[in-house]
């Protein structure tokens, strides 16, 4: 009995959360994958793109609302999601047009690159905060919790419960739903493998006729979906703030080149890669421990290697360790 | 001269602008910008070095600026005796395992050849390592937290001059510079960027929570300055006189002597800070126009040439026999060790440490726009970057605020839109930097004030 207790307090704890965690940052390492892959720069914009398309499902949120439209149990947020991706795609395209096809043409290396999305980083998030102001702001509606703690206890008649709440659940089972078709998209149908032709080599996809401002298109209309999609589940799941949603590009970064960058697969198992260490490292260990060990040998420290402060730093830190041992990431990506 | 010309006339354009705030705001505010405005150039001086001179794309300058900082508390701050009495053998302690850890793990990795394990034997020591040190500090840093946390609850610093600490925090930055550089310098650029500006987030952090250092998140106020306390000029006679001889003609007007009395200690006040922020300037300037000295005769030495050399081409430039790793060690180290002055420096100018207020956007980001708005690769542009870009930061709120009153003066007081707009004047800088940048990089890549070569 004690050892079901410790493994539902670890569940409950650590693998739940690290898991919605962990798809959150997958939608959004593969977003920057694919970016990577295919326009060949890293985008310092990720997070604020995230947050923009967010943005527009929180605002359509609170309209519903005020029309009386909305989905009973399930969050309001989940019906407005391809509204605000179509915003989304459409102000890529723009910023693809003004600004990050002429450097395309001009083949810039990808440190030009990089500093332009440097650029577009600051006036995406002028718009945002501009548009809708830089408070936290909870647009969750809807049924709360599937499973709570105290029913989980009645029903099994353990001391430890699971609480498993809806967003958890949503962005668990939309993250698998969106991730499986967009493998299969690049996978299995024709303008897929010409996005992955065109990303291995140029030269030799447009001389087999491939047409390159199509591929474009298409990857801004995929990360456009992985964006919006990722940060509303995000911003559903702990609350919508952009600052938080610039300072997470940082661990989605560490996702995407922990996982290989230019691997859509490595950037999906990165996300949860770095979820997982992140709370495992950060977890106090003392309510797990005390139940597998006898009562006299009960741990007086709270069995913590970092406290939680340090949670941003754990998922630096493998990177880091990574960059140094296997450069091109733990699922081979890109060269560097 | 003639070359010259260009950068005379923006400076001076700089300048007026800054006079301009100082007839239609106040000489105060103009003063507080210009010192930011050095300090920023001195930040420009260490970015610039690294990337226009060497290429390196260093996104980790809010890392350096805090420990310059950083450096400031631990140099000036007056020592806590009580705490270094209760805490100080324990971090002694830390101090001698961290080392030890490193000297193992080096030792391991040159005796043993590669295997697994090698690598496990690695990963147990530092892991072991870890959990000793949170073994060994653990009571002392209870310990030295619990001393009057409302106001110390740390270690304190040596109780030295804080000019001193300037140097210090350069030091103390190129030191970290070194170890950076050792890790992560032989990665492609952008993954350099990725990683440096991660390592940046995990030097904020750890300063941030670990309150025994800098009482990290609670701020330490009230730091030691090198110029005279507005109180102390406000006490002393000779300069109640001077402030009295500089505005004589404005109080020879007013005639009851009581009036004239109040009017010249509202002048005294005044004049105080201001002239508290010149003493500021005037160290800030010196320190701009040595740097900017030492920079010049560097780029344009034989060692400034092979920097540019191996910039343009690496491969060329080891062929000619150059190395590449250890050139690309030391301008990183230069280079950050300027940051590390240029954060000192601004600590010092506030007069407070808050960690939390070292973010990404401001310390690096804003620094960037500013390298490659100015002029990569000539000081001047970086410098003249710093002062454009700071003052457009500064000013772009106000600015906007104008604008905004002038083309909404025709809807009422009430419109949801004009008040919305106005509540939002504020982030209209991010807007302002980030079109600024796009157009900079795409119609003049080289900056307003380009590299300039020098054939000779």
């Amino acid at each position: 009995m004690d050892f079901l207790n410790a493994i539902i307090v670890l569940l409950n704890f650590t693998v739940i959360p690290a898991l919605a965690y962990g798809s959150q940052l997958a939608l959004g390492a593969i977003f920057v994958t694919l970016i990577y892959a295919v326009l060949r720069f890293a985008n310092f914009a990720t997070g604020d793109m995230m947050s923009f398309g967010t943005m527009f499902a929180v605002i359509l949120t609170y309209y519903f609302q005020s029309l009386g439209i909305g989905l009973g149990v399930l969050p309001t947020a989940l019906l407005t999601i391809p509204f605000a991706i179509l915003m989304m795609i459409l102000y890529m395209l723009i910023i693809d047009k003004f600004v990050f096809s002429y450097y395309r043409i001009k083949k810039s290396p990808p440190v030009q690159f990089a500093m332009v999305s440097v650029g577009v980083m600051f006036v995406t998030q002028a718009l945002i905060r501009i548009i809708i102001g830089p408070s936290d702001r909870i647009f969750l509606d809807g049924e709360k919790f599937i499973l709570k703690a105290t029913e989980f206890k009645e029903m099994t008649g353990l001391a430890e419960g699971i609480t498993l709440k809806s967003t958890q659940a949503i962005t668990i089972i939309v993250t698998l739903i969106v991730v499986s078709i967009m493998f299969w998209f690049l996978n299995r149908t024709k303008t897929g493998t010409s996005m992955r032709a065109y990303s291995d080599n140029e030269d030799l996809a447009l001389l087999s006729g491939i047409d390159p401002k199509r591929v474009v298109l298409i990857t801004w209309v995929i990360a456009g979906i992985l964006a919006t999609i990722g940060g509303v589940l995000y911003g559903l799941d702990k609350s919508y703030r952009p600052f938080v949603y610039f300072n997470n590009m940082l661990p989605i970064f560490a996702a995407a080149i922990v996982g290989g960058i230019g691997n859509p697969f490595g950037a999906f198992l990165g996300g949860y890669v770095i979820a997982f260490a992140e709370i495992f490292v950060t977890y106090a260990y003392k309510r797990f421990i005390s139940y597998l060990l006898p009562e006299h040998l009960e741990p007086d420290t709270l069995l913590q290697l970092l406290s939680t402060d340090y949670k941003f730093a754990v998922s630096f830190s493998i990177l880091v360790i990574v960059l140094l041992i296997r450069p091109s990431g733990i699922f081979k990506g890109k060269v560097i | 001269m003639k070359n010259y010309k260009n950068v005379i006339a923006a400076y001076s354009i700089m300048l007026f602008l800054i006079i301009m705030v100082g007839i239609f705001q106040s000489w105060s505010i103009a003063l507080t910008i210009l010192n930011y405005c050095l300090i920023s150039a001195v930040m420009t001086i260490g970015a610039n070095i690294q990337w226009g001179y060497a290429g390196l794309i260093n996104f980790g300058i809010m890392g350096y600026t805090a420990l310059g900082g950083l450096a400031v508390v631990l140099v000036s701050v007056e020592p806590v005796k009580k705490a270094w009495q209760v805490g100080g053998l324990n971090i002694l302690a830390c101090i001698w395992i961290i080392i030890a850890i490193i000297f193992v793990v080096k030792f391991i990795l040159n005796r043993f050849d590669k295997s697994k394990l090698r690598n496990y034997s690695v990963v147990s020591v530092i892991l072991g390592g870890i959990i000793l040190l949170r073994i060994t500090a653990a009571p002392g840093i209870e310990a030295i937290e619990a001393i009057d946390p409302a106001k110390t609850g740390f270690l304190g610093g040596m109780g030295l001059p804080v000019l001193l600490s300037w140097i210090f925090g350069a030091l103390l930055a190129g030191g970290l510079a070194f170890i950076i550089g050792k890790i992560a310098l032989g990665l492609r650029a952008d993954y350099l960027a990725i990683a440096t500006l991660l390592i940046a987030e995990i030097i904020v952090s750890i300063i941030k929570h670990e309150e025994w250092l800098a009482r990290g998140v609670k701020n330490v106020t009230g730091l030691k300055r090198p110029a005279p306390y507005e109180i102390d000029l406000q006490a002393s006679e000779w300069f109640v006189n001077l402030v009295a001889k500089f505005h004589s003609t404005k109080l020879n007007l007013i005639n009851s002597a009581s009036e004239k009395q109040e009017a010249l200690t509202q002048m005294v006040i005044e004049a105080s800070s201001i002239y508290v922020k010149l003493c500021f300037s005037g160290l800030f300037f010196t320190v701009v126009i040595i740097l900017l000295i030492l920079t010049q005769k560097a780029l344009y030495s034989p060692w400034g040439r092979k920097m540019r050399a191996i910039r343009d081409n690496e491969v060329a430039a080891s062929a000619m026999g150059k190395n590449v790793v250890k050139e690309h060690l030391l301008i990183f180290i230069l280079g950050s060790a300027i940051v590390g002055l240029a954060g000192a420096m601004m600590v010092t100018n506030d007069g407070l440490f808050t960690p939390t207020s070292y973010r990404p956007m401001r310390y690096t980001f804003v620094i960037w726009v500013m390298v490659i708005v100015g002029g990569t690769g000539n000081n001047f542009g970086a410098i003249l970057g710093g002062f454009v870009v700071w003052f457009l930061w500064v000013e772009a709120a106000p600015i906007a605020l104008f604008l905004i009153n002038l083309f909404t003066a025709h809807l009422p007081e009430t419109n949801s839109v004009k008040v919305h707009l106005i509540e939002s004047a504020p982030y209209f800088r991010f807007l302002v930097i980030g079109i600024g940048l796009l157009l900079i990089m795409r119609f003049r890549p080289q900056g307003i004030i380009p590299e300039k070569i020098v054939k000779q």
